[in-house]
């Protein structure tokens, strides 16, 4: 689109669509045909956004490549990775729905505490919480102590605490929980995997 | 089979499109007609829980028209291995295998036992990823005629002889015409110049004959020479972003990373544990599992692990027994577990039989639970169903419960796994925001806490924490201090402790202490110091085996077993499914992937006596983790519920066994307490009160437990509400309006939800009878943009022997019209059902039932 001032003829025509669309190359008039003066002004998210950062879709195992667009620090976009060759920048409608999961309100930002009894969730300061969970897992691990079993044979373990997940998070972090779990003696550990 | 591919993974189903539109031809065998129905060739309409009977049905029609691929069965299978003179068929007693003992509901496998070889019994997953241990795999006894009575291949042969087309449609409603179809498809479509693929998901998996469902696929797939070669294979399609990683880097209850087992109560040191995993005789590279154990010891322990002490194999803890998710929960009512911590899992809502799920959480003295949103397993205590009929009251409910709330997957680096071994990096793409942490902060914290608590402390206890190794490299420093996610993966892909390098690959690895590997299966993936997961190349730049994108375990091959793809004397089977052979000029294995095979033993090579592990390898075992070298037709041992897959009934079923006395798996797990009632199923009575078939899956549009997707406005709103599909006769014969209400209901619970008339279900014939099966979507739950009842509730927990997996692909149900009753009325409404159907504590909990008449041939 040229922008011809308005008020030649040529330029009055030009601001209708039909016009653009009938003469243009936008034939279907889904294109600059279509376009207002806003829209002609419209960028991209991605346009603006840094470089992106590689990324995998986190709903199911197919391993869809995404790229996410971040601009001032917080994320602005999603999408799919034409490079991947699983994917060939396909998401599904989960993935597509990436930057809500991401950006949207439901997201939890502070700790929330439920006191036994309590009948709303209260604040708890974060490093609180961290050393309330320590001191009541050496308890339960304490309590649930087996040291053998009836034969004698060696057990060396709790069955006082358990721990469930890993199906949606990352095998570095898995490796960390079986590792601090087994250390701790605690065998039952599960996943999405066992369902 | 058991999957609906192109509504559950619609971006890996792109690729059946392509195959497609390149002449593949597709076949679909689903209890109900999905969108992957819509784009097969040929669906077939299946009563959900007989895909046993079906695939035997496939195994009678390949072996009675001697249409396997010989070749490649005689030299790659068990096919010609000899079995114990004492070995008895379900044929013999039946439905029984030899050496089942009603006391315990298992069997003692040594009747199954190659003869020549022994394999010690053993069960699932106590020997890891090679499978069982075999002693003396040269002396085991072998026919290669394949006609020997004793061989496997007619053990096979007669195991599924009447499995005839007659009776896949007696068992799966199958007419004959349309399983010939099939039969002829999947046949057609195999042999030396063409494979077939075989793809399932948790239709399979989630059977209390789920490992056998597999073993079932795989037996097909091996008889017509479709494992290990491009085209074919058998392909799990898994539906967490991780799911396979949580298997391969376990957090489960029986596995250390590497599928090595944990050690077990009376294991009392680490020669007992090593002699256990693996027999010193045996082939391949599981013979190796000293290296990769006592590798991980020595990431696990560092320098405190020594050959003096074991490497600190003293300081595992031992199992004895089930310790898995269903057994842990009912401990928790019974109030023998204090405290959980649960991560991005939501079982108040996914785990069968919700009611139980939450009732567990409610008798707990602490919770934490993990989350990017607040989800019904932190939030039970005032929003559970059980609020409406009184049985909680957060006024009475003790539980002290903490939300964490976690950094999502872009505001975190890290790797998960893909469904095809893949792994693959995540960059950050911004920080998390408020008390958001990742899932490494939260443990490298905990572990820091835990460990300045015990630091000081005498208790021999405290030792394996106090002699832990945990100097990951960190960010930041205090209570801000986090792993870097590419060092943990480093220390997975393994060090060379004399140069602090990381190692090439699993062989690298000792048992001398010299090596530190977290898991053995991922060396390679650091190679070079190079983190090999976040390789991009994109795929129009390489090959189409893309071996520069991400990483594929073990050694970046994309394909297992891949040795298979060539002949006995080391070539193509055919030009066009060429994809590893022999070259005799540079004398290694060379092709388009990374062969899966010791890389300069020739095709014809005979091993020496005495030869053991990798060098044990004959030129023509391809099989290179088994004990003996070769695909297991037959499974001597390591599978609980027999050496071949049987058809048996579900837990719950309408349908009496047509090919046995014997009901249902007479291994599963029951579990009869009062929160986990059972409907009867033949010979029991009173099965007319759920006359139905029950089953659910996915959509599109949601995923799981819902708290990834019920929370998310654009997902909500396409698949804003719980519906149930019925057929229309099905909805006359129980005077349902379509869009109008229903409630089904079975003896755990009742769900409501809006009807949908649809000719997706339809009434199966068998036997002289009409079938009715039912499904439903289960993402719902009380809160959420969305809400709606839990459909987990419905189901009770019964379980594969082998795996621990809940069988909620089936169960029984009827269908009611109307919405369900409330409180009280809804306590009493389940009561009545379950005084109709003659409810006891044992119901459906008599494992054996042979010696009572399968049904006469209907008319």
């Amino acid at each position: 689109m040229n922008s011809n001032p308005i008020h030649t003829l040529r330029g009055w025509l030009q601001e209708w669509p039909v016009y653009r669309q009938v003469t243009g190359p936008d034939r279907l008039g889904r294109g600059a045909a279509a376009q207002s003066p806003r829209s002609r002004q419209l960028r991209a998210r991605t346009a603006t956004a840094d470089e992106p950062a590689r990324s995998v879709c986190p709903y199911c195992a197919v391993g869809c490549a995404q790229l996410v667009y971040a601009q001032d620090g917080r994320v602005t976009q999603i999408e799919g990775d034409p490079d991947s060759p699983v994917s060939r920048g396909r998401l599904c409608p989960k993935g597509s729905a990436s930057l809500s999961l991401v950006t949207g309100p439901q997201r939890e930002e502070k700790v929330r505490y439920r006191a036994p009894f309590a009948t709303e969730w209260t604040d708890l300061p974060l490093d609180t919480a961290m050393d309330m969970v320590a001191d009541r897992m050496l308890d339960a691990r304490r309590r649930g102590w087996q040291e053998t079993d009836e034969q004698g044979n060696v057990l060396r373990r709790t069955m006082g605490l358990a721990g469930l997940g890993g199906a949606t998070t990352d095998n570095e972090e898995n490796y960390l929980f079986k590792k601090l779990w087994t250390a701790m003696g605690a065998v039952q550990i599960e996943n999405q995997a066992r369902i | 089979m058991g999957s609906n591919m192109a509504e559950a993974h619609p971006v890996g189903f792109q690729w059946v499109m392509e195959a497609k539109l390149r002449g593949a031809r597709v076949v679909h065998v689903d209890p109900r007609f999905t969108r992957t129905s819509a784009l097969a060739h040929q669906y077939v309409r299946i009563r959900a829980g007989t895909d046993i009977a079906f695939l035997g049905g496939v195994v009678n029609h390949v072996l009675s028209n001697d249409l396997d691929f010989r070749e490649y069965v005689a030299a790659y299978t068990n096919a010609a291995f000899l079995v114990n003179e004492q070995f008895a068929d379900t044929e013999d007693l039946d439905g029984l295998f030899s050496g089942y003992d009603p006391a315990t509901g298992d069997y003692d496998t040594t009747t199954w036992d190659y003869e020549g070889a022994s394999q010690r019994e053993t069960g699932p997953m106590e020997t890891g990823m090679g499978g069982p241990r075999i002693a003396g795999v040269a002396e085991i006894a072998q026919d290669p005629s394949l006609e020997h009575s004793r061989c496997v291949f007619q053990i096979l042969k007669r195991h599924f002889s009447r499995y005839t087309p007659e009776m896949v449609e007696r068992v799966c409603g199958v007419p004959p015409d349309q399983f010939r179809q099939v039969c002829e498809a999947w046949t057609s479509n195999s042999g030396r110049e063409r494979t077939a693929a075989l793809i399932y998901s948790v239709g399979w998996t989630q059977h209390t004959v789920g490992a056998q469902n597999i073993r079932a696929g795989a037996i097909v797939q091996l008889l017509l020479g479709n494992v290990g070669r491009p085209g074919g294979g058998i392909y799990a399609l898994r539906g967490h972003a991780n799911i396979q990683g949580s298997t391969d880097i376990p957090t489960l209850f029986d596995l250390l990373p590497g599928y090595l087992p944990m050690p077990r109560a009376g294991q009392a040191d680490l020669t007992a544990y090593l002699d256990r995993v693996r027999a010193r005789t045996q082939k391949g590279y599981w013979e190796e599992a000293d290296a990769y154990f006592v590798s991980l010891l020595k990431e696990y322990f560092g320098d405190a692990a020594t050959s003096d002490n074991d490497f600190g194999f003293g300081w595992l803890p031992r199992i004895n027994g089930d310790h898995g998710t269903y057994r842990t929960t009912m401990d928790m009512i019974d109030g023998r577990v204090f405290g959980y911590v649960v991560m991005g899992q939501n079982p108040a809502v996914g785990s069968a039989n919700g009611r139980l799920q939450r009732l567990a959480l409610a008798n707990l003295d602490w919770l934490v639970v993990r989350d990017l949103a607040m989800i019904e397993t932190a939030s039970f205590w005032k929003d559970s169903p059980e609020i409406e009929t009184g049985e909680i009251a957060p006024e009475q409910c003790r539980t002290e419960v903490f939300f964490f709330p976690a950094a999502s997957h872009v505001e975190k680096a890290g790797t998960f796994t893909q469904t095809q071994r893949m792994v693959q990096w995540r960059q950050k793409g911004a920080e998390p925001i408020g008390d958001q942490r990742s899932d490494l902060w939260f443990f490298h914290q905990l572990c820091r806490r835990i460990r300045d608590r015990v630091a000081d402390s005498t208790d021999p206890r405290d030792v394996s924490l106090q002699r832990l190794a945990w100097d990951y490299r960190t960010e930041g420093s205090g209570d801000d201090a986090e792993p870097d996610p590419e060092d943990v993966l480093r220390r997975i892909n393994g060090i060379d402790l004399a140069t602090g390098r990381t190692v090439d690959t699993f062989t690298d690895l000792r048992a001398d202490g010299s090596t530190a590997c977290g898991c053995w299966q991922y060396s390679g993936i650091y190679k070079d110091e190079v983190n090999q997961a976040a390789r991009r190349k994109p795929h129009v730049e390489q090959g189409p085996y893309d071996p520069e994108w991400g990483w594929t375990w073990p050694a970046n091959r994309r394909l297992l077993y891949n040795r298979a793809s060539a002949d006995l004397g080391g070539r193509p089977w055919s030009e066009r499914k060429r994809l590893v052979w022999w070259d005799p000029d540079r004398g290694r294995w060379t092709g388009n992937d990374v062969p899966d095979f010791p890389v300069s033993t020739p095709p014809g090579y005979v091993p020496p006596e005495g030869a053991r592990g990798p060098e044990a390898l004959r030129g023509d075992d391809p099989f290179i983790m088994q004990a003996d070298g070769k695909a297991w037709l037959f499974a001597p041992a390591g599978v609980i519920d027999g050496p071949l897959p049987t058809h048996y009934e579900p837990h719950e079923s309408p349908v009496r066994n047509p090919l046995y006395g014997q009901q249902s798996n007479p291994t599963r797990r029951v579990y009869p307490r009062p929160e986990n009632p059972y409907d009867p199923s033949p010979p029991e009575p009173n099965t007319d009160v759920f006359p139905f078939v029950l089953t659910a899956a996915r959509l599109t549009e949601h995923h799981t437990a819902g708290g990834m997707s019920r929370l998310l406005p654009y997902l909500s709103e396409l698949q804003p509400e719980l519906f149930v599909e019925v057929s229309p006769q099905l909805a006359r014969l129980r005077g349902l309006t379509h869009l109008g209400w229903a409630h089904v209901v079975t003896s755990r619970a009742a769900v409501e939800a809006r009807v949908y008339v649809t000719d997706r279900m339809a009434p199966l014939r068998l036997d002289g009878r009409v079938i009715h099966q039912v499904w439903l979507p289960y993402h719902w739950g009380p809160t959420g943009l969305v809400t709606g009842d839990v459909v987990n509730d419905l189901l009770g927990i019964v379980t594969d022997p082998n795996v621990l997996i809940q069988e909620s692909k089936v169960a029984t149900c009827d269908v009611l019209p109307g919405r369900r009753p409330r409180g009280a009325e809804l306590t009493a409404l389940l009561a009545r059902l379950r005084s109709r159907a003659g409810i006891t504590p044992i119901t459906g909990t008599q494992l054996v039932t042979t010696g009572t008449e399968p049904p006469e041939e209907g008319p």
